[in-house]
């Protein structure tokens, strides 16, 4: 059946004339993670995605999408994506939520001439000398939210920081992020295992470590695991994180423990806009709960696809890419631009765990960086 | 010094947690001669039952007591349907088995619960921390693990050398036909062994999961850690399943902890975190190696 009908739209094509710019569809492949620990953070993805194509009506429905489950394992990921650029022919891949298994993919997928969005991971090795000219973060640069956390506790005056995240590619960018505008003593620097579960040993170091506040990068279920371990274990020391550590997806597992904790966010659901407002009571509406970072980067990503597919036909690479690089959508961050490595340029934002009608969220409370493009922007040579 | 001890108790605790699941499948290997892969699947089950029946009745206790059933009641009816006819082939057709198994029992409980990791509450009973003599504060869940570890040990080391059941379990190991011809129902025998061990795992399963998260495919990393305590401790030894789970715990646990500190003294700070940590993961199968070409049987292996 769909042979088929790939067969009379080609016909259809041949018959109007190939040359004209005939606004066809785009096919888009969504390789992100929909079972066991991170399973949180793509079906957010998934779901953020949807809610604009479904929003965007008529032209969301000419977005043709595949999703698969990549189980956050990097192989899988590589097989998934080979399988969608061979037999389904995609134009576009998009979702994926780990940095190291970004690495296994991206590079591949824009070599073969796909477009690759990022609704989430955004190694730094893409960001500098890797850049391409066919692959767009739409979500960040990922050692921004760790910048604006480390801006954060030197703002704050704090003085010895224990900072932890997991030994892969966006923990190792957090650590160098949050170092970065950190200048204050550390108490203790700890590199877990990707997927650990089990912090024991690692709390134990932060209970002796003597540190003012802890920094911690945990997206997922290694957050809820070591949120809810942290708070049976009697440490009281202050924690602050990047908003996957305190993320939607995590909130309700981890429970009033996280009242108060600060984080740093290019989103967050109180941010005063158009955009944002029709997103976060869309989503709810949609789903019945609020939707997380992850969502709103994937909507947004969804949103610029939309953007630039009512420019220019994705067949006309170039035409594409600039329209894709003009970033002309209304994004629920309010304003956001491209840098020259296709990077966003955008304000990060401090925001602290809240209950809102008995339920668990984030709300602003400061600016931690204005207009804050990348440290690797430089390096990129397009 | 109290930051030590509380890592030693953390490796204790983590060794204790191995020990539950090792001595089902050290049982099982020795008395029955079986590679059970699916051993991380009654885990899953004894995890999933008492998140099902914990949220279900307001009762984490109950959940425990649910995890033991369920998981005892699955170990059974996987004996009575599938393992009882492995015995007498080889080692292969076992492995594929049991990891057919594996793929069932995952399929089964994310068709019954989903992709989504469910999460335990402590009860208010043994949440928070508890201040040891010697002021080390720790969490009051993780020294119960502890202690019903070290009684779980207890009684089966009693159930093994000083009852009936035990001394057949035994007579099956040494001599399988020798046992049936003296008129033991040998089928019944391994079926009780073989629950023994799957309400073991599902103990494991259910105080994991309540520290951690109840998934699905939570199994399977647990499963290859209880084989290299198996093999460190000698196949069907009960006493060298504690020992060797006591010692990959100790291993892992402290050389997380110690490794990076320590390499910290001959390189720059972060790179000492990067490869500290990634030498401490590999520290458990270099121990294995090591007690592999001290004592190829195990440290209280029986057979060469």
């Amino acid at each position: 059946m769909k042979l088929k009908s790939g067969l009379m739209g080609t016909i259809a094509a041949l018959v109007m004339g190939l040359g004209a710019a005939q606004a066809e569809g785009v096919k888009v492949g969504m390789i992100t993670t929909l079972s066991g620990g991170g399973a949180g953070l793509g079906v957010d993805t998934r779901d953020g995605f949807l809610l604009a194509l479904k929003q965007a009506g008529d032209a969301g429905s000419t977005v043709d999408l595949v999703i698969e489950d990549d189980q956050q394992k990097p192989d899988i990921a590589v097989q998934i994506a080979d399988k969608m650029i061979q037999s389904d022919k995609v134009d576009m891949l998009t979702g994926i939520v780990w940095s190291n298994l970004a690495m296994a993919v991206v590079p591949s997928a824009t070599a073969q001439g796909k477009f690759y969005l990022s609704t989430n991971a955004a190694p730094s090795q893409l960001a500098g000398a890797g850049c391409n000219a066919r692959y767009f973060s739409v979500s960040y640069q990922n050692d921004n939210l760790h910048e604006a956390a480390g801006a954060y506790a030197k703002g704050a005056g704090i003085g010895k920081v224990f900072i932890m995240a997991p030994n892969y590619p966006a923990g190792q960018d957090s650590l160098a992020g949050f170092k970065r505008f950190y200048d204050g003593a550390l108490a203790g620097e700890v590199y877990t295992q990707l997927g650990q579960t089990d912090y024991a040993a690692e709390i134990a170091q932060i209970r002796a470590s003597g540190a003012e506040a802890v920094f911690f990068f945990l997206p997922g279920g290694m957050g809820i695991a070591f949120m809810k371990q942290y708070a049976a274990s009697g440490v009281g020391i202050p924690l602050i994180g990047p908003a996957f550590s305190l993320s939607q997806d995590i909130l309700p597992a981890v429970g009033d423990s996280a009242l108060g904790i600060k984080n740093t966010s290019s989103w967050s659901p109180d941010l005063h806009n158009a955009a944002n407002k029709a997103f976060v009571a869309g989503f709810q509406a949609e789903y019945g709960r609020l939707p997380s970072l992850y969502a709103a980067q994937a909507y947004d990503t969804a949103n610029l696809l939309l953007s630039a597919m009512a420019k220019s036909d994705v067949a006309d690479a170039d035409a594409f890419r600039a329209a894709l690089a003009a970033a002309d959508f209304a994004s629920v961050r309010g304003k956001f631009r491209f840098g020259p490595n296709q990077h966003p340029v955008q304000d990060i934002y401090v925001r602290e765990v809240v209950k809102v009608d008995g339920v668990l969220t984030n709300a602003i409370v400061g600016t931690a960086m204005t207009d804050r493009a990348d440290a690797y922007a430089d390096q990129c040579k397009m | 010094m109290v930051l030590f001890i509380e890592q030693a108790l953390n490796g204790l605790q983590y060794g204790m947690m191995l020990f539950l699941m090792a001595a089902g499948l050290t049982l099982v290997f020795g008395v029955m001669g079986l590679i059970n892969l699916a051993h991380g699947s009654l885990y899953t089950v004894g995890a999933f039952a008492c998140a099902w029946v914990a949220a279900a009745t307001g009762s984490f206790f109950l959940g425990l007591v649910a995890s033991l059933v369920a998981a005892a009641a699955a170990g059974a009816l996987v004996e009575v349907v599938v393992i009882r006819r492995l015995y007498h082939r080889d080692h292969l057709d076992q492995v594929l088995a049991t990891f057919a198994l594996i793929l069932v029992f995952s399929e089964g409980t994310r068709w019954l619960f989903g992709s989504f990791p469910l999460y335990l509450t402590l009860p208010p009973l043994l949440a928070g921390a508890v201040t040891l003599p010697g002021g080390v504060q720790y969490p009051l869940f993780r020294l119960a693990i502890i202690g019903i570890g070290a009684v779980v040990a207890l009684g089966l080391f009693f159930l093994i050398n000083r009852t009936r059941l035990g001394i057949r379990i035994r007579a099956g190991e040494a001599d399988r036909e020798m046992i049936a011809a003296l008129g033991v129902d040998i089928e019944r025998l391994y079926t009780i062994v073989f629950a023994l061990g799957a309400a073991l795992a599902g103990l494991a399963g259910a105080l994991v999961g309540t520290i951690q998260s109840v998934q699905v495919g939570m199994g399977e990393p647990v499963l290859i850690l209880a084989f290299v305590v198996i093999i460190i401790g000698g196949i069907g030894s009960i006493k060298g399943a504690l020992i060797g789970a006591l010692l990959v715990g100790m291993t892992d646990v402290l050389g997380k902890a110690l490794l990076p500190g320590l390499f910290a003294r001959v390189m720059a700070g972060s790179d000492a975190a990067t490869v500290g940590s990634a030498v401490a993961s590999m520290l458990i199968y270099i121990l294995m190696a090591l007690v592999l070409l001290v004592r190829p049987q195990g440290l209280y292996g029986q057979r060469g």
